[in-house]
C-alpha cells in the first residue's frame, strides 16, 4: 500500500478513456462499478468537452456480484453498440471491474458485433495514467492497422518523385496539456516544409483512419508518454521511421524541422530562415537583463520537464535549481536532463515530496503542473504551467500552443508575466528607501487625508508567529527587525527567510544589521 | 398524524406516488465522495481511504480545488501485492496507520474508509478498526464505514460515517428528553438554528456530526432526532437501535420546509404555539420577502431533476410549492419512503418520480420533454448546455449552505442564476 494525499496521473482506465474521448466514432464500454463515472466530469468540465465521453459504465453494485456480472456486461455492450453505432469499440475494466476477473475481451467478441472490437487489458494496481493511455494506443494501433501490414522483412517502397512526403502526428490526447493548439502548429510547420499530415491520432481520428497509418513515410511522436509505444510498433512492422525530437522551444523546434525534413527527403533551410519567433530577441533586449540567472524549479512529465529546462537554461538565462517528474517510466530522461543541468533529479509521485523541495529550495519561479501551482501559491512564489496534470484555465480560449515557433511566443510570456518587469523591479530597488514606499505608507495621489497605518512591530497573525519562533531558534534585534522593514515587501520574506538560516548555519543567535548584511553578501549572485 | 404547514392540513393517507425504477448505467459518485465535506465538519477526524488510485483520483476530482496543503484525507492505494494475500494486506495497512498517526499527532477520530477494491477483496475492516484501536487508544480511535460504489451512493457515504458514529456515542445520563440534529449542516446553519431551538426554549440540542470528534452527542431512550438530511437511513435506524426516536418532519429546505422541521421539534418538546409564532414569524416573513423576487423569476419554468444527492425530492417540493416551478421529472437515487413521507404528501399528485438510474434512458426523456431548467451532475451539464438545455450543478447544493429561512433565498438564487445568465448572453 502507498500513502497518497494528491495524485498526479489517475488510474490507467482514464489514460484509455483519454484516448477514446479524443478520437470519433469509437465507444468504450468499461466494466466499472457505480462511481467510477467521475471521469467524466474530467473531460465535460476541466477541458470543457461539449459532449459526454463516449464510455459506458456497467455500474455493478454489491448485489450483482453475487448474481451473473459477465451477462451485465455484455448487455451494456450490446446496447451500447446499437445506441451509439460506433466504428470500433474498446472493452475493459476498471480497477474494481478486473478483479471480478470477467474476461471483458471474451465477453464481447461472443457477441459477434460487427465491427473491431479491441480489449485492454491495463494492471490498475501496478500502473497509471499515462501508461494506460500509452497501451491503449498501441492496443489499437495494432489491431486496427495490424490488418494492413505488409509480410514481414519486406522493404517499404520508395516514395515516387512528385509525391508529397506524408507523416502521422502521434500522441496528441483529450485532456492533454495543450494538444489541442500543438496539432495546429505543428501541422502548419510541416505544411511549410511541404509534408502533408496523413493522420493524426489518437485525436480526431477514427478507427478507419488508425487503419490506415501505414501509409504515411513516417511518424512524428509529439509526445513519448503516449504515442512511443506506438511508433516503435509501427516502425517495426511498417517501417516507418519516427521522429526523437520534440519541438518545443526554439532551439529543439529548429532541430525538429531538420529532423522532419531528413525524414522526408525535403530542404528545411528556407523554412528555417523565414521562420519568426520573439522569443530570441525578446530574450537579448535589455528588459530581460533582469532574468538572469533567476532561480527556477521545474516539475511534471518527463518531456514537458526536460524541454522547460532546456528553455529556461538556454533560451531565457535562467538558473535551474530543481528538475524532476513524477512519470516513473521516464526517470532515465529526466535523470540524463538533470546531469546537464547540474542539478539532483527529483523522481516521485509523492506531492508533499515535491512540496518540501520546493521549500527547501527558494525558487524564484516555479514551472509544473497544477499541483505545483498550488505548493508556489502557498509559498508565495511566482508559477506557470508547464504540463498535465492540469485544470480548467490551462484550457484556455485563445491559441496557445507550446511547441513549435509560436509555442515559444506563448513560453517567453507564460513564463515572464508571472515575474515582475525589469524596469519596475529596478525602478522598486532605486526607490526602496523612498517614504511613499514603508509599509501602510498611501500613495499620494490618493490625498493627505488618508493617514499611514502605524507599521506592526509583529506579525498580525499569532499562530503565524509561534510557528516562525518554534521553527527558528534566532531572534532579530529591533534595529535589523526595522532595517529588513526597509526592504520591499514581495522580497522581504525571502531576505528574513535568508538572513535566519545564515545566521542558524553560523551559530548567530541575535540577528544585527550587521548579520542582515552578512547574509546578504552571502547570497548575493 | 398530520402535517401542519402555514395553516393548512394534507391527508396523511394520500395514496402512494407511482415510481418509476430504473437499473442501468447510472451517472452519480459513490460514497466516498462525502469526505469533501465530512473532514472540513469533523475537524479532529481524519478519513483513509483504503481502495485504488482510482478511489484517490476520485476525491480529487470532486473536490474540484487542490487548496489543503496536506487535507485531512488520504487514500492508503492498493498495490499487487496486497491483493494476492489477506494478510499482508492487513500488515501494510497497520503500516500506514502507524504512518499517519505519526505524521499527524493531532488527529482524535480516524475512520477506514473501505471502497469498491476493497469490499470485492473482502478486507475486513471492522476487524482492522478493532485491532488498531486497541493499538492507539486512547490518544486516538479508529472506526470504519464504507463509501464503496457498490454500496453506496454519493451521499449514502455521510449515512454511513453517521451510523458508525452512533456506537461509539456515550450514553445519555439524564431522564429528560434531548433533541439531536442528525446530518451535517454548514457551520452557519447549524449556528442558526442553535439560536432558534434556544429561544424555543429546547434546552441542550446536540448536533450529529459534531464538530469535534472528541465531543460526541450522548444518546439514549430519552433522544428525539430530527433529519436535517434525507439520506440517513442507516444512521437513523442504528439511533433507534438504541433507543432514540426519531420525530417525523419535512426537511428544513424553504421557508415552509423549515417551519414544519421546527414545528416538530417544537410539538414534541410541547412549546406553546404563541411561542413558536412569535419566535419564527419574523424569520418567516423575511424570507418570504427575500423569495418574491425568485417566484417571479421562476415560477411556471419546467424543471427536470436527475438523481444524484437524495434532497431532489425535498428541492421539488420546494421549487413547485414556494417558487411554482412546474416538475417535469423528479429522479432520485434511493426512495427512503418512511423518511419522506411527508416531503412525498406535499408534491403535485401528478408528479412523475423516478428511482434509480438508466443514464441513456433518462437523457431521451429529458430532450424530449426540453425542460427550462436541468439538474444533474458534472458530468452531464455541459453536454446538456451544449444542446441548448439549461443546468444546474447539483453538486453545489450539497456544498452550499442552504438549509433554513435565511438560506431559503440563496437556495431559489441557485436555480435562478443558470436562467437569468441564459437570458443576458447574446454572442
Amino acid at each position: 500500500m502507498q500513502l497518497t494525499v494528491w495524485t498526479y496521473e489517475g488510474p490507467p482506465h482514464v489514460g484509455a478513456m483519454r484516448v477514446a474521448t479524443g478520437m470519433e466514432g469509437l465507444h468504450y464500454v468499461l466494466h466499472a462499478p457505480q462511481g467510477d463515472t467521475y471521469a467524466d466530469l474530467l473531460f465535460t468540465m476541466i477541458e470543457r468537452r461539449d459532449r459526454r465521453p463516449p464510455v459506458t459504465y456497467t455500474t455493478f453494485s454489491a448485489r450483482d456480484l453475487g448474481g451473473d456480472t459477465a451477462e451485465l456486461f455484455k448487455t451494456a455492450a450490446q446496447n451500447a453498440y446499437d445506441r451509439f453505432q460506433p466504428q470500433a469499440m474498446l472493452v475493459g475494466a476498471s480497477c474494481t471491474g478486473s478483479l471480478i476477473q470477467d474476461d471483458p475481451g471474451g465477453l464481447a467478441r461472443a457477441l459477434a458485433l460487427p465491427i473491431p472490437v479491441v480489449a485492454v487489458d491495463l494492471p490498475a494496481y501496478q500502473r497509471k495514467e499515462n501508461w494506460g493511455a500509452a497501451e491503449t494506443f498501441y492496443q489499437l494501433v495494432r489491431a486496427l492497422a495490424g490488418p494492413s501490414a505488409p509480410a514481414p522483412g519486406t522493404p517499404r517502397p520508395e516514395r515516387a518523385t512528385g509525391v508529397r512526403a506524408r507523416c502521422n502526428l502521434l500522441g496528441p490526447t483529450a485532456l492533454g496539456f495543450r494538444h489541442r493548439d500543438d496539432i495546429v502548429e505543428i501541422t502548419s510547420l510541416l505544411a511549410k516544409l511541404g509534408i502533408d499530415v496523413n493522420v493524426t491520432a489518437p485525436m480526431g481520428a477514427t478507427p478507419a483512419d488508425i487503419a490506415r497509418l501505414g501509409e504515411a513515410d513516417f511518424n512524428v511522436v509529439l509526445y513519448p508518454e503516449i504515442a512511443g509505444q506506438a511508433a516503435a510498433w509501427l516502425q517495426r512492422t511498417f517501417g516507418q521511421p519516427f521522429t526523437r525530437i520534440v519541438p518545443i522551444g526554439v532551439s529543439a523546434t529548429r532541430e525538429f524541422v531538420e529532423e522532419v525534413a531528413k525524414l522526408a527527403g525535403v530542404d528545411a533551410s528556407a523554412t528555417l530562415a523565414s521562420a519568426s519567433t520573439r522569443l530570441p530577441w525578446y530574450s537579448r533586449s535589455v528588459d530581460s537583463t533582469y532574468l538572469t540567472g533567476k532561480r527556477v524549479f521545474i516539475f511534471g512529465d518527463a518531456t514537458h520537464a526536460v524541454a522547460a529546462a532546456r528553455i529556461a537554461s538556454d533560451e531565457l538565462g535562467f538558473k535551474v535549481v530543481g528538475l524532476g517528474t513524477y512519470s516513473r517510466e521516464f526517470a532515465r530522461e529526466i535523470r540524463d536532463a538533470a546531469k546537464r543541468h547540474d542539478v539532483e533529479p527529483l523522481i516521485t509521485d509523492d506531492y508533499l515530496e515535491v512540496e518540501a523541495k520546493v521549500a527547501e529550495l527558494q525558487p524564484e519561479l516555479v514551472l509544473g503542473t497544477q499541483m505545483e501551482r498550488h505548493i508556489a501559491k502557498r509559498l508565495g512564489i511566482p508559477c506557470a504551467v508547464i504540463s498535465a496534470p492540469v485544470h480548467v484555465q490551462d484550457f484556455p480560449a485563445r491559441y496557445a500552443p507550446q511547441m513549435g515557433f509560436e509555442g515559444a511566443n506563448v513560453i517567453f510570456d507564460t513564463w515572464v508575466h508571472p515575474l515582475m518587469m525589469g524596469l519596475e523591479e529596478h525602478l522598486l530597488a532605486m526607490f526602496k528607501d523612498d517614504f511613499e514606499f514603508v509599509d501602510g505608507a498611501v500613495p499620494s495621489h490618493l490625498g493627505a487625508g488618508h493617514s499611514a497605518a502605524v507599521p506592526q512591530a509583529v506579525p498580525a497573525d499569532p499562530v503565524a508567529a509561534a510557528a516562525m519562533a518554534s521553527e527558528i531558534s534566532v531572534v532579530w534585534a529591533s534595529d535589523a527587525e526595522k532595517e529588513l522593514r526597509k526592504i520591499p515587501f514581495f522580497v522581504r520574506g525571502k531576505a528574513r527567510r535568508n538572513t535566519e538560516r545564515f545566521a542558524n548555519e553560523n551559530g548567530v543567535s541575535t540577528i544585527t544589521i550587521e548579520t542582515l548584511y552578512d547574509a546578504k553578501a552571502h547570497y548575493a549572485r | 398524524m398530520n402535517v401542519h404547514v402555514q395553516g393548512c392540513t394534507v391527508a396523511a393517507e394520500a395514496a402512494p406516488k407511482p415510481v418509476r425504477r430504473e437499473n442501468g448505467q447510472r451517472e452519480v459518485f459513490c460514497g466516498l465522495t462525502g469526505i469533501v465535506w465530512l473532514h472540513r465538519k469533523i475537524q479532529d477526524a481524519f478519513f483513509l481511504v483504503v481502495g485504488s488510485r482510482t478511489c484517490a483520483h476520485l476525491i480529487q476530482s470532486a473536490a474540484g480545488v487542490m487548496i489543503f496543503a496536506e487535507p485531512r484525507f488520504a487514500t492508503a492505494i492498493m498495490e499487487e501485492k496486497d491483493l494476492a494475500g489477506l494478510t499482508d494486506a492487513n500488515d501494510e495497512l497497520d503500516r500506514i496507520v502507524a504512518q499517519l498517526i505519526a505524521r499527524r499527532p493531532e488527529i482524535r477520530l480516524l475512520f477506514l474508509v473501505g471502497s469498491c477494491p476493497s469490499e470485492v477483496i473482502k478486507l475486513d475492516l471492522s476487524r482492522a478498526a478493532l485491532r488498531l484501536s486497541q493499538k492507539f487508544s486512547p490518544a486516538v480511535r479508529i472506526l470504519n464505514y464504507s463509501g464503496s460504489g457498490i454500496e453506496t451512493t454519493f451521499t449514502q457515504g455521510e449515512d454511513a460515517c453517521l451510523a458508525s458514529l452512533v456506537p461509539a456515542a456515550p450514553q445519555a445520563r439524564t431522564g429528560e428528553a434531548q433533541l439531536l440534529i442528525v446530518g451535517a449542516l454548514a457551520d452557519v446553519v447549524e449556528d442558526q438554528f442553535i439560536r432558534m431551538f434556544d429561544a424555543l426554549g429546547l434546552g441542550r440540542v446536540q448536533f450529529l456530526p459534531p464538530r469535534k470528534a472528541s465531543v460526541l452527542p450522548d444518546i439514549g431512550p430519552n433522544t428525539r432526532f430530527l433529519l436535517a438530511q434525507p439520506f440517513l437511513t442507516d444512521t437513523a435506524r442504528a439511533l433507534e437501535d438504541r433507543g432514540a426516536t426519531r420525530l417525523a418532519a419535512p426537511f428544513p429546505l424553504g421557508v415552509e420546509g423549515t417551519t414544519a422541521w421546527l414545528r416538530a421539534a417544537a410539538d414534541a418538546f410541547g412549546v406553546a404555539p404563541a411561542l413558536f409564532e412569535s419566535v419564527t414569524h419574523p424569520h418567516r416573513i423575511r424570507a418570504e420577502r427575500a423569495l418574491v423576487r425568485y417566484r417571479d423569476q421562476l415560477g411556471g419554468r419546467r424543471i427536470f431533476l436527475f438523481p444524484d444527492s437524495q434532497l431532489e425530492i425535498p428541492l421539488a417540493r420546494f421549487l413547485s410549492r414556494e417558487l411554482s416551478m412546474q416538475l417535469v421529472e423528479v429522479g432520485t437515487p434511493y426512495l427512503h419512503r418512511e423518511h419522506l413521507a411527508e416531503e412525498l404528501r406535499l408534491l403535485p399528485d401528478d408528479v412523475v418520480l423516478s428511482e434509480g438510474q438508466d443514464v441513456d434512458l433518462q437523457l431521451d426523456r429529458c430532450r424530449l420533454a426540453r425542460p427550462d431548467l436541468v439538474v444533474c451532475g458534472l458530468g452531464l451539464a455541459n453536454p446538456l448546455e451544449a444542446e441548448g438545455i439549461t443546468t444546474k450543478w447539483s453538486i453545489e447544493l450539497v456544498f452550499t449552505p442552504i438549509q433554513g429561512y435565511e438560506q431559503a433565498a440563496d437556495l431559489a438564487e441557485l436555480f435562478a442564476r443558470p436562467l437569468v445568465r441564459r437570458a443576458k448572453l447574446v454572442a
